[in-house]
Formats: structure tokens, C-alpha cells, sequence
């Protein structure tokens, strides 16, 4: 068997609609161990969330098409099964947590109801014995077990999230994903949630891909870090590799736009313009229009891989040999 | 001693609904001086939204007073209080639900100089006053047709902040104004409004969630807790030597972008207590690691400690008289 659980291979996610073809992602590859926790960082509309969905083959299609790779998990290319061995995976070895705890739960259904659901399904329990496994799912993330007679709206955000890890957690999967899970949270809740799905995930053994936009998440979650612009991971690494030595123009300008707590910074070094337009991606490196060491090479030549050292991997021409910095980086 | 520019005192706000009286501000006061930025952080529900509209009464308070420049204004008739706000003006948090959708950029920033007479409509002198304030915000001209769907999210806010500069105020209420943005842009508002600041020699009320945006931009900071202040101090001593155990909890609750710094994390247990009809005592005694009797029984006032920091705690005040 091998180490990894998930190798996702050159990737491409187009959403097809009447405005133009938004390329969402675009020839990503990622590989997770087991047990191990993925950051997945970048900016809306950088293809981390589709990257999710793709996985567990619910990009809706239309207007969403994955248009080529692979994505092996277990050894399976998902990308090949046929839609009822889909099912028996999602919920099950693979399953999800959305951001918006509002909208992810059923409002019609009890809370212990819709975490019975997925275990009466995928293990092949009765009812009552289902049931009794959502009792103690909703023990574990710190719920009383007779709350599982009342609704969604009966419980607060912070509650409601805990929901929701527990019915993903129900069938202890192999693969977690969690997009932005704490984004709706207040920060006091946000660090109750993050310490619970800490916990939650070495005593499961659980891999995980955590999709956010706070590097101060991931400085606390992570083990590796993607960090995604424009549908591509520009940069990978370990954790301490990333926070250390980061050396992709956009994730330095990442870290130079976040206010300090520990130091202080009279302006911020905010990346100047925009992220582009996904329906009309800039030629060469989707980075150069934004980057202050752009030079007229990088519209025309899309940077390879590079290795920095093992386990780091960045896409920028400076790293190539191609171009100079104009600063040192 | 700088010139005070806006005083609070004994602000409440009570909103009746079908559960009782939910009490969103319960007392505040503070003073802010002219060319202060005062951050105020405090998580969802806790009231700090309301103050701010009670401030520029466009909630009316239920008790208490505002005085701005010396002037009490709580007090002004709706004629009165348009000319005031002249000088007092409102950023809002949601780009997307704060500009009228059918109006174009030039219309949305022309449309205070019109309400407030200050240039006839659909004149010359309107136009470059419109692009004046387009240029100081960094909007390229050429979206002065555009309408609010066609942009993104940054250069909506930065239509909004252009609304709100329209008049030359002197005092701004900005709620939460980047927190609908992604990093990269809300780097550039922050920069953005500090600069405008300088520039102009504004005030802010910057009303928001998160505290290192509040760090980075305040020259002081107070905490709010459901309805009150518990903790108000200068921004670098807050961050050393917070006092209230809530502040404490609050500041270890933020995840750091660092990995060098592991910190002592304070959980916090349960989540906010209703607002509704609160009992008697300390608001944050419920969760608080510290609570004594006496915080459930009285409540706490906000007393100076020294260095312009004021907290609201029994546990502090005891430790100071011993």
C-alpha cells in the first residue's frame, strides 16, 4: 500500500458558461500522506474550493467540467468510477466540511437524524443502532447526546459547526476535507472548533485538506502547505519550509499583507492590482502582472516546477535561473 | 492635550422583541480625540455595530448622550442633524449591500454633494469634484460609468469610502471595512485609509472583529463584551498587558502566522450568553476561568489603572487595592 492517500495529477477544471470559459484550475498536482494535514491557501477565486468539490466529483457539471488528470485516492483514480461507487465513497472514506455551518445542515431534519443518515448507509447499521452512533458522535464533539432531538436553528453557529464535523467524522473516513471551517466563527469559537478537529484528527489518524485563507490557521493546523493562485499550486511546501523561507513573489506578498500582532509595521506591503480575470488568465505566469519582479519573459514563458530543496517546490522563473530578483527575496 | 472631537456618555440602546428587552449597548462612554483612530473589537452581537449607528443616530439611543465637537447632539431634530452629518460620516462593511445598484459610480459619489446643496446637479464643477474624490481613492477614471455589480469587491469599497469623503467630513464611522475583502486587497484599504487620515486629518471610529487589523490601525482600543466596554487602552499596551480575562482569552484565541511563536492558548469555555433581559453582574462571569461571587452579583465599572488603560473586572481591582 502506498504512503500516499491522495495524488491528485494535472488537474484542469473549467467552468463553461455563456460569458466564456472560466478556467478554474489548471494543471494542479498535490500529493497528501496519510494522517497528514494540507493547507490549502490563496485568495477567492484561486481554485481551492473547486480542487475540493473535484475531488469528490461534485463540481456541478453544468456548467463545471473537469476536463482532464487524475485524482487517486487509495490507489483508485476517482475520476474513473462510475457515479454509484462515488457514492459509497463520499460521506464515507472521503468526506467534507463546508464553510457556511447556516447552510449546510437540513432545516426540516433533528441534528441526530441527519448524522444517523450517513452511518445507516454507509456501515449498514439499523435505525436504532445508527442512532445511538449519532449519540455518540454529538458526545464526542461536545454535545449533549439529548440535543439530538432538536433542529439546526435551536443551536448557535459554533454549535452548528460541530454539527457538521461530526457527521463528517461519523464514518471515520481516510480524508477530511474542511473548506474554511472556521471562517463564520467568532475567533473564541474559531479556536474551540480548530482544537477540536486537532483533536479529532490524532486520535482518528484522519488526512486532511484544510482549505483556508488565514495563514495564521495553518501555522497551527498544518504539516505541508499549497499555496494556489489562479487555479495552480505556486508553491509547496512543509510548514516550516513555507513559513521560513517562503519563495514565490505572491506568497511573500501574502505574508506582507497581513497586519502584525508581534511586530510594528507602519504600512502594510499590500501585492499591487488584482487577481485576474479567470475567464481571460494572463499569458506566460498568471503571476506576472501583479509581481514587482516581472520581466518581459514572464509573459511569454509559463515557469516549471522547481526544486528548492526536498519538499519544496515553487513555479517562478527567479528560481529557474531565467530571470533575477530585483530584490533579494 | 489634543482637542476632543466626540464624547459618549451612558450610551444605551434596548431593542424590545418578543423575548424581552435585548439590551445591544448597556452604558458606554468614552471620549475620542481629534485625529485618533479608536478600534473597537469585540466578537458578533456584542453591540459594537450599534454604537456606532447610535453615535451618528441613525439608531435613535434609548438613554444617554453624544456630544460632538462640545455640541450635545442627541438631542438635534432630523433638520439639524442632516446638517451635522456633513461632518459625520459612515463606511459600511458589506460592499455589496451598502451601493445602489442602479446607480453608477459617479452618481453613488455625486449623490451627498447634491442631497447636501453643496454643487448644482449636472454641472461641470460636479464632475471634477466626482473625479477628485475618484483620484484620492484610487479609482481609475475610466469606471466613472461603470455600475457596483461590474467591479470587485475592493474597488466597491473604495466607492463607498469615496461617499463618505464626498462631504470633507471630520469623523468617520468605519464598520468593519475590510472584512469582506481577501488579504492582498484589504492591505491596499488599509493603506488606503491611513493615508486618506494624514492626509485629511480624519477620525476614526473603526468598529471590527479582528484584532490585527485593530492593532495595526488604532491608536487606541476598546474592548466590548455584550453591550459593554470591558477593557479600553492604548493599542501597543493592550496587546502587552492585557488586564480583562476575556481581552486575554480573546488576544490567544488569534491564530498567529508564525511558527515560532507557540503560545499559551486560554479556551474559553460555552459561547456569548443572551442579551436578552441580562441578570445582574459582570456579562462575561459565565465563561470567565476567574469568577468570583461578587461578579454575579454587581456589575463591574470601567476604572483607570494607569498608562490610560481602563478595565472593567473585579479580579483586577482587588489585586490593585491589595
Amino acid at each position: 500500500m502506498s504512503d500516499n492517500i491522495l495524488e491528485i495529477k494535472d488537474l484542469v477544471v473549467h467552468y463553461i458558461t455563456d460569458e466564456g470559459v472560466v478556467e478554474a484550475v489548471n494543471g494542479l498536482n498535490m500529493t497528501l500522506k496519510r494522517g497528514e494535514t494540507l493547507g490549502l491557501v490563496g485568495e477567492t477565486g484561486a481554485g481551492k474550493t473547486t480542487t475540493a468539490l473535484s475531488i469528490l466529483r461534485l463540481v456541478p457539471n453544468p456548467p463545471g467540467k473537469i476536463i482532464s488528470g487524475e485524482i487517486h485516492f487509495d490507489g483508485e483514480n476517482l475520476l474513473e468510477l462510475s457515479e454509484e461507487e462515488m457514492r459509497s465513497i463520499r460521506g464515507n472514506k472521503i468526506s467534507m466540511i463546508f464553510q457556511d455551518p447556516m447552510t449546510s445542515l437540513n432545516p426540516v431534519m433533528t441534528v441526530g437524524e441527519q448524522i444517523a443518515e450517513g452511518i445507516e448507509i454507509h456501515q449498514g447499521l439499523s435505525t436504532d443502532e445508527a442512532m445511538e452512533k449519532a449519540h455518540e458522535m454529538l458526545e464526542l464533539v461536545g454535545i449533549p447526546r439529548e440535543r439530538a432531538i432538536d433542529y439546526p436553528h435551536q443551536f448557535s453557529g459554533g454549535m452548528k459547526q460541530r454539527v457538521v464535523i461530526a457527521i463528517a467524522l461519523a464514518c471515520n473516513p481516510s480524508l477530511l476535507i474542511a473548506d474554511e471551517p472556521t471562517t463564520a466563527l467568532d475567533v473564541t469559537i474559531q479556536a474551540q472548533v480548530l482544537e477540536l478537529m486537532r483533536n479529532l484528527r490524532e486520535e482518528f489518524n484522519t488526512a486532511m485538506i484544510l482549505i483556508t485563507h488565514d495563514l495564521g490557521i495553518v501555522a497551527e493546523t498544518c504539516d505541508k502547505v499549497a499555496v494556489m493562485y489562479a487555479g495552480e499550486v505556486i508553491e509547496y511546501a512543509t510548514l516550516e519550509q513555507l513559513f521560513e523561507n517562503p519563495k514565490h513573489p505572491y506568497t511573500i506578498g501574502l505574508f506582507g499583507s497581513i497586519p502584525s500582532l508581534e511586530h510594528d509595521v507602519e504600512r502594510l506591503k499590500p501585492i499591487k492590482g488584482l487577481m485576474p480575470d479567470p475567464t481571460n488568465l494572463p499569458s506566460g505566469c498568471p503571476f506576472h502582472p501583479r509581481c514587482s519582479h516581472a520581466q518581459d519573459i514572464c509573459k511569454e514563458r509559463k515557469p516549471i516546477v522547481t526544486n528548492i530543496e526536498e519538499g519544496h517546490m515553487v513555479k517562478c522563473l527567479i528560481y529557474e535561473g531565467v530571470i533575477e530578483a530585483k530584490e533579494v527575496l | 492635550m489634543a482637542e476632543s472631537i466626540l464624547k459618549v456618555k451612558g450610551i444605551k440602546k434596548y431593542f424590545s422583541t418578543p423575548k424581552g428587552m435585548l439590551h445591544a449597548v448597556d452604558g458606554v462612554d468614552f471620549e475620542m480625540e481629534k485625529g485618533e483612530t479608536l478600534g473597537l473589537v469585540g466578537e458578533s452581537g456584542c453591540g459594537k455595530s450599534t454604537i456606532g449607528r447610535v453615535i451618528l443616530r441613525l439608531l435613535e439611543p434609548t438613554e444617554g448622550e453624544i456630544y460632538f465637537e462640545d455640541k450635545n447632539i442627541s438631542q438635534l431634530n432630523k433638520k439639524e442633524m442632516i446638517k451635522l452629518r456633513r461632518d459625520m460620516q459612515i463606511i459600511f462593511q458589506d460592499p455589496f449591500s451598502s451601493l445602489n445598484p442602479r446607480l453608477s459610480v459617479s452618481e453613488i459619489i455625486a449623490e451627498p454633494l447634491i442631497i447636501h446643496n453643496i454643487v448644482k446637479k449636472k454641472n461641470s464643477e460636479l464632475e471634477k469634484e466626482v473625479l477628485r474624490l475618484m483620484d484620492l481613492v484610487g479609482l481609475a477614471k475610466r469606471l466613472v460609468n461603470a455600475y457596483p455589480h461590474e467591479l470587485d469587491g475592493g474597488r466597491r469599497q473604495r466607492i463607498g469610502i469615496a461617499r463618505a469623503l464626498a462631504l470633507r467630513p471630520k469623523f468617520i464611522v468605519a464598520d468593519e471595512p475590510v472584512s469582506a475583502l481577501d488579504v492582498s486587497i484589504q492591505a491596499q484599504i488599509l493603506n488606503l485609509l491611513q493615508d486618506l487620515q494624514e492626509e485629511l486629518g480624519l477620525t476614526y471610529l473603526f468598529i471590527t472583529h479582528d484584532l490585527s487589523v485593530v492593532k495595526h490601525i488604532s491608536d487606541n482600543i476598546a474592548v466590548m463584551y455584550l453591550g459593554k466596554l470591558v477593557e479600553k487602552a492604548p493599542a501597543d499596551e493592550l496587546f502587552r498587558n492585557s488586564l480583562h480575562p476575556y481581552t486575554q482569552a480573546l488576544l490567544s484565541a488569534i491564530p498567529v502566522p508564525s511558527i515560532k511563536s507557540k503560545r499559551e492558548r486560554i479556551i474559553l469555555k460555552g459561547e456569548i450568553t443572551s442579551p436578552i433581559d441580562p441578570k445582574p453582574g459582570c456579562r462575561f462571569a459565565a465563561r470567565c476561568n476567574y469568577a468570583m461571587d461578587r461578579c454575579f452579583k454587581e456589575d463591574p465599572e470601567l476604572t483607570e489603572v494607569g498608562n490610560n488603560h481602563l478595565v472593567a473586572c473585579f479580579l483586577v481591582e482587588e489585586k490593585a487595592n491589595n
